[in-house]
């Protein structure tokens, strides 16, 4: 199959971008997308051109390196699909395809798709972990946990830090992402000493990284592909809530004064 | 001349070494210890926990990855779960008994020491991954689930669905952003290690190449920590992530440590199947399928493209079935996959390239109905289906082999410290722990252990014997291996031929899976031996790379890694060639039972081939550690 691609090319963060026209000929439907994008960009480097810079890793779905938007939806077409386990099977023979990177203010585009997350691990810093430091941990089973806790949980530790809920918020807000580490750590015995510094500081970092608000449009559950759920949201919001109204350490950790 | 080999192994019985080791090594004075900065390389789960640990210990550390973020290193791909000796379901097992499983699945090829060491941090590891918050999967009674995997008949392997390994990873990853936040860890992502610096013989910083701006940087350290995993894209297409490369250990066996049994890669038997030229790179699917499914291919060549529903169940051969009636679906990594091969080799597989096997689940969907094995493997039939456009339900899963995890790396002592002193390796980086062949959900348990408890008690007594001494990145070792990382890149953007890094890699990659994969044979070996510097000539005189050095520039950094595959391939091969005995993942043609087994050869080779650099153009030279084994009697495996 033949495809036409628009594709966005940006030398570097401070240079100026556009999207540039490709043809993609000789395109089998058993390739994946970013195949597709491999095809291209060995055509390029022979052509003595730059080939197009992108981000992936695995190409299993699991490590989040890989996301752009592409026809305006993040990761693609396919539901519940990253970028890398999307095929080309999704597209009709002589197809134009727009392939943009994540666009938000807190993800630098650092050349043509790629751009920089680093704001996902400073929120994870502020406070996405149980201090728990290696030699001190008591059995396994000390403390028996729901399996229904267990499970929800992992539906919240599935996220793979793609950054495809920030690209498909209209406010670019970061709050899936947020709130998945939140309600993950929060459904287990671990997680709840830390519970309400963790959300308040969370919080916090997340608004100092530039990334928007949330108003609940709900978008960021629809282009996840791991499928984590907008109800983490409401628990992240319960707890900061909460936290913000009893925490004596907040204004410390909010470090306002 | 070789280097003689000291793996020092504490002295006294099997099950007290660790206990007596841990008490006889120095340690640092908690107050000295933020004196040492410790560069750790790699951040995935032996990496990232390793930094973690020397942060919270209190020694300064610097943690690298070529990667956005540390949590997107590879053993977050890891599906299937983490062995521990926990016998919490009572079925008999023991640090004895994991331990003996791990050497026996290793054909006899590991060292008992690390082994036995590996058995009994195993249970600490889940306890720490638990106070970790780490969601493995539980029991309606709130306490730990198991099950089982290949190679063991109790059930100790602990699982968070068919994402172990990412669950583990993100537990070291917070872990790691924890420290980091403290300030203990300082961390550079996307950075690339391309040197290491050697100092009167001992390992004292990298050098590095920052991937977005192209900067060349020296940094200086007391010990040197490689976590950096395996070489499995030496084939190209393999179930590693596409960024993994053997770079920072080949760099280090070139500053001289030596690289141990280099020849060992392990082949998992159930991958989808290539489905053209443009193929990147292979997807696993999960070990416990064949639980469930029965593989066979077509007893007759004509019947191959036919649909597998036209071929009637006379004419289909269940070759595993056939050849080990006891083991049948089930039998070990190893012998499934070169069953395959031998009958896509006879003309009978199937798919494009007949280059596949089936794997039907019509028999486990009649006798069980299709909700339990949606239930069992619904997540897996769905991905399969995502990349095959193919439904599982209706018609048998196409699967070959496929290169998974090698168990050879960098040789170290019981310290896990390399032959440089202040080197130290960990991870699937090093050989330590899996001999010829590695059980299925023994990677991440070996990680881990050496990330939190092994290295972390053993680096101790090393710094302890160590001055602080003030050495800047001005000194001239540095400086010179600063010039040396930019000569090359100069030289290989001066190419300017007419190739991708890529094309080239693939060709590497068919020629090691021909002659050094699944099966290997002398004739084969030495025709790879002469094909790869032809390769590498072709590479050094025709790659094409655009760009500058002085940007993210993503076909420079994969040319560098390919450069790097062409030369280590050749020490792959020649490990190959001279161990003459099949073991393990190992099967040598020549060296095989009547009916096709394979035919180890313990009397003289019984030991750990550990290849010193000799300079270029110069052959390696071969020192052996000879291993001893005091408390398993050696056996020959059987699974008919």
């Amino acid at each position: 199959m033949k495809v036409v691609l628009h594709v966005w090319r940006q030398a570097s963060a401070s240079a100026a971008g556009k999207l540039v026209d490709y043809q993609a000929d000789d395109i089998s439907p058993d390739m994946s997308f970013l195949e597709m994008l491999d095809v291209l960009n060995e055509r390029l480097i022979v052509r003595g051109e730059d080939p197009i810079a992108f981000d992936h890793d695995c190409r299993e779905g699991i490590c989040g390196s890989c996301g752009m938007m592409i026809n305006g939806a993040a990761h693609g077409p396919m539901k519940l699909t990253t970028a890398c386990q999307l095929h080309m099977r999704s597209f009709s023979d002589g197809d134009e395809i727009w392939i943009e990177p994540w666009r938000a203010k807190a993800f630098p585009v650092i050349k043509d798709l790629v751009v920089d997350r680093g704001a996902f691990d400073r929120i994870i810093q502020a406070g996405g972990f149980v201090s728990a430091p290696t030699g001190s941990a008591q059995d396994g089973n000390a403390i028996p946990i729901p399996k229904q806790a267990a499970d929800d949980a992992m539906d919240a530790a599935a996220c793979i830090g793609c950054g495809a809920c920030v690209a498909a918020c209209p406010n670019a807000s970061a709050s899936l992402f947020t709130a998945a580490k939140i309600s993950h750590l929060g459904e287990l015995p671990q997680g709840q000493p830390e519970r309400m510094k963790r959300a308040l500081a969370m919080v916090h970092q997340m608004d100092l990284e530039t990334f928007g608000g949330c108003t609940l449009f709900g978008e960021c559950q629809e282009a996840c592909p791991k499928g984590i759920s907008i109800d983490t949201i409401a628990q992240m919001n319960r707890d900061y809530i909460f936290a913000a109204a009893t925490e004596r350490e907040a204004t410390d950790v909010l470090g306002s004064g | 001349m070789t280097t003689k080999l000291d793996a020092r192994i504490p002295a006294g019985p099997l099950a007290e070494k660790w206990d007596k080791h841990r008490f006889e090594m120095k340690l640092v004075n908690p107050a000295n210890k933020r004196k040492y900065h410790v560069i750790v390389v790699g951040s995935g789960l032996a990496g990232a926990s390793a930094a973690a640990s020397l942060s919270e210990l209190g020694y300064r550390v610097s943690c690298f990855c070529f990667q956005d973020s540390p949590r997107r290193a590879h053993s977050i791909a890891a599906q299937g779960g983490i062995n521990a000796a926990k016998n919490y379901q009572n079925d008999g097992d023991s640090e004895w008994r994991l331990f003996y499983d791990t050497i026996k699945g290793g054909d006899f090829r590991a060292r008992e020491a690390n082994v036995y060491r590996l058995a009994q941090v195993s249970v600490n590891i889940i306890d720490q991954c638990v106070a970790q918050g780490v969601p493995f999967a539980r029991e309606y009674g709130g306490l730990l689930a198991n099950r089982s995997f290949g190679g063991a008949q109790v059930s100790r392997t602990f699982y968070a669905r068919g994402q172990t390994g990412q669950q583990l990873l993100l537990g070291a990853y917070q872990a790691l952003e924890k420290e980091i936040a403290r300030g203990g860890v300082t961390m550079h992502s996307r950075h690339e290690m391309l040197d290491i610096v050697v100092i009167d013989g001992r390992a004292r910083g990298i050098i590095t190449r920052d991937l977005v701006t192209g900067a060349v940087e020296a940094h200086v350290a007391d010990s040197v920590v490689l976590g950096t995993g395996g070489y499995g894209n030496v084939y190209y297409l393999s179930t590693n992530a596409k960024g993994c490369n053997v770079t920072a250990t080949y760099r280090a066996y070139k500053k001289g440590a030596a690289f141990a049994d280099p020849c060992f890669t392990q082949i998992h038997p159930t991958c989808i199947p290539v489905a053209g030229e443009h193929q990147s790179k292979l997807t696993l699917m999960s070990e416990s399928l064949r639980n469930d499914g029965r593989v066979w291919v077509p007893k007759k060549k004509e019947d191959c493209g036919k649909k597998p529903g036209e071929i009637a169940e006379g004419d289909r051969d269940y070759y595993l079935e056939r050849k080990y009636p006891s083991f049948g679906n089930l039998s070990p990594r190893d012998i499934a996959s070169r069953a395959a091969k031998e009958v896509c080799d006879e003309g009978r597989g199937v798919g494009p390239g007949g280059r596949g096997v089936y794997l039907d689940f019509a028999d486990a969907i009649k006798r069980l109905g299709e909700h339990t094995i949606r239930e069992r493997y619904g997540n897996l039939f769905e991905m399969y289906e995502r990349i095959t456009d193919e439904d599982p339900y209706k018609q048998p899963m196409r699967i070959y082999p496929a290169v998974h995890y090698t168990m050879g790396g960098l040789w170290v002592d019981y310290n896990l410290m390399s032959t440089i002193p202040g080197l130290h390796v960990i991870g699937e980086a090093n050989f330590s722990d899996h001999g010829a062949n590695r059980l299925g959900a023994s990677a991440l348990m070996q990680g881990l252990a050496d990330g939190y408890f092994v290295l972390p008690s053993t680096i101790g007594d090393y710094l302890a014997g160590v001055k602080v001494d003030g050495l800047t990145a001005e000194h001239a070792a540095f400086r010179e291996a600063v010039d040396g990382v930019n000569a090359r890149t100069a030289r290989l953007l001066g190419i300017k031929g007419t190739r991708t890094a890529d094309s080239i890699h693939r060709e590497l990659g068919h020629i090691m899976w021909e002659k050094c994969g699944m099966s290997r044979n002398a004739a084969g070996l030495k025709e790879a031996l002469v094909a790869i510097p032809k390769l590498r000539e072709e590479f050094w005189s025709n790659v094409c790379i655009p760009g500058t050095g002085a940007e993210l520039n993503q076909s420079l950094e994969k040319a560098g890694r390919v450069a790097d595959f062409l030369e280590f391939a050749e020490l792959m091969c020649t490990d190959a060639l001279q161990r003459e005995e099949s073991c393990g993942a190992h099967f040598r043609e020549e060296y095989q039972t009547k009916d096709g087994e394979a035919l180890r050869d313990d009397e003289h080779f019984a030991y750990v081939s550990a290849w010193e650099y000799a300079g270029e153009g110069m052959p390696p030279v071969l020192n052996k550690e000879t291993l001893e084994f005091e408390n398993v009697h050696l056996s020959t495996r059987s699974y008919k």
